[in-house]
């Protein structure tokens, strides 16, 4: 919970999933979670960058997402992350889209 | 969370209006094995037909009170299942699992959603299945015009079929074809089979191997694969591939290199947060980088549940395979769109 706000933060989304025999978790203990939260942030601003925008962490808890004219919005929560990059950018973030395919086609190289 | 105890799981069992729900119910608790249920009914309308079919009524037995599961009594799933637990916190039932019957009507999708969601309950319940009945009289017509029975079908992890010794002679074998189109991820039963049949190797996790008959499983279609499929349901137009039930079709992606977990985990939030309305259900095993074991992920529409570590990988090539049940969105878009976010090269599609 934050001591600030007092909200429940829990970050439920399934690819961060509480560490339960059986269950396929990166959140095992600090360590493998700072490593992960590095991975995640580089996976997601390779995507990211095709609207100009880039998504840090704050104090290891939250995430700001910031657009290049310096509008930026902070969230506990990834499940929130891409309705608030579309919110941010203004347009669609659609996986299937021609142009974010050849984006993320040309991020390879 | 380590040291957590065992999560119970939730089966739920839905089906179409008068598919033999509350019969199979009724023959599942009598087993032994069943003999640990709580269980859930839902009462549609002023009469509770379903709880007075019932004959094993008890403590564990909560009557859901008010309208159709789907939606409004979303609330009540979770105070019935709350209360469970509290129940069983002072000690006053015992139960390992629990069975929740839906109305004819329900879409599985929020009662998954209220179990992953809900602060409390996910704590305490883990998804345990779902059990979906299918009428092999009335099931063609159904499936043709009821949105509500296709998304139960799609969101089946095993079919029930009912009624079969009612259906006319080739009837039953021509609905498994279709069943088997619309969702090929599911086990298919009859409601005659004992009992442990049908609840055997029971479980949202599992990934039956690709099906026998109709398209070779061995083969995989890819974008220029321009062969005539010889369904043999009297048309041979290239649909690609899977079903035709109102729209739905499903296929697999077959992807040879080990995924990147960061970058696949993006990428599928993404494309439910776009799609996720029209994939009724993923369902995958895959061979992740740096990983010996096979992780196995599932998810209805939106929701995708906690992925599964599996302590070995089940019969059959070891190589990813990822199960989409959708409509109105081209597998081969997805492909390409899965290729692109992965950096991987070897991604075909698949009946």
């Amino acid at each position: 919970m934050c001591s600030l706000c007092g909200i429940l933060g829990c970050d439920d989304h399934w690819t961060n999933a509480v560490d339960r025999p059986g269950v396929y978790s990166r959140n095992r203990d600090s360590q493998s979670r700072r490593m992960e939260t590095a991975r995640r942030l580089k996976a997601v601003n390779r995507i990211a960058s095709y609207r100009r925008l880039r998504l840090e962490v704050w104090q290891g808890r939250s995430y700001v997402l910031s657009s290049a004219t310096g509008a930026s919005s902070v969230f506990e929560a990834l499940s929130h992350l891409w309705p608030e990059a579309e919110a941010l950018a203004g347009r669609a973030f659609d996986p299937l889209d021609e142009g974010l395919i050849a984006w993320m086609e040309g991020q390879r190289t | 969370m380590s040291g957590a105890h065992p999560l119970t799981p939730v089966i739920l069992l839905t089906g179409f209006l008068g598919s033999g729900k509350t019969t199979l119910l009724q023959r599942l608790l009598d087993d032994p094995s069943m003999a640990g249920a709580a269980v859930l009914i839902n009462e549609f309308g002023e009469v509770a037909l379903d709880h007075h079919l019932l004959d094993r009524i008890d403590d564990t037995v909560v009557l859901l009170k008010s309208g159709c599961i789907c939606c409004t009594v979303r609330g009540e799933v979770a105070d019935a299942l709350l209360n469970l637990e509290s129940l069983r916190a002072r000690a006053e039932i015992a139960f390992d699992r629990v069975v929740i019957e839906t109305t004819g009507l329900a879409d599985p999708y929020p009662v998954l959603q209220t179990l992953t969601a809900h602060p409390v309950l996910r704590s305490h319940f883990a998804h345990g299945g779902v059990l979906t009945t299918v009428d092999a009289v009335n099931a063609g017509r159904q499936v043709d015009h009821r949105a509500e029975a296709v998304r139960q079908i799609a969101a089946a992890d095993r079919i029930v079929l009912t009624k079969t010794d009612l259906a006319p002679p080739g009837t039953e074998a021509a609905l498994r074809d279709r069943l088997g189109r619309i969702n090929p991820t599911a086990g298919l039963v009859t409601s005659a089979d004992p009992v442990p049949a049908i609840l055997a190797d029971f479980g949202p996790a599992l990934l039956p191997a690709p099906r026998e008959g109709g398209h070779d499983a061995a083969h995989v279609c890819d974008a220029t694969c321009n062969h005539d499929h010889g369904h043999d349901h009297g048309h041979h137009h290239h649909h690609h591939p899977g079903a035709d039930t109102l729209g739905v079709t499903s296929f697999s992606l077959v992807i040879a290199d080990a995924i990147d977990w960061t970058m696949f985990g993006t990428w599928l939030t993404l494309l439910l947060h776009k799609y996720g309305d029209k994939i009724f259900r993923v369902k995958g095993i895959l061979v992740i980088e740096g990983e010996d074991r096979p992780v196995a992920i599932h998810g209805v529409q939106h929701l995708i549940h906690a992925p599964t570590h599996l302590d070995h990988w089940p019969e059959g090539p070891r190589q990813s395979r990822l199960v989409f049940i959708l409509e109105g969105v081209s597998p081969d878009l997805i492909r390409r769109s899965f290729a692109a976010f992965t950096g991987l090269q070897e991604v075909r599609t698949a009946a």
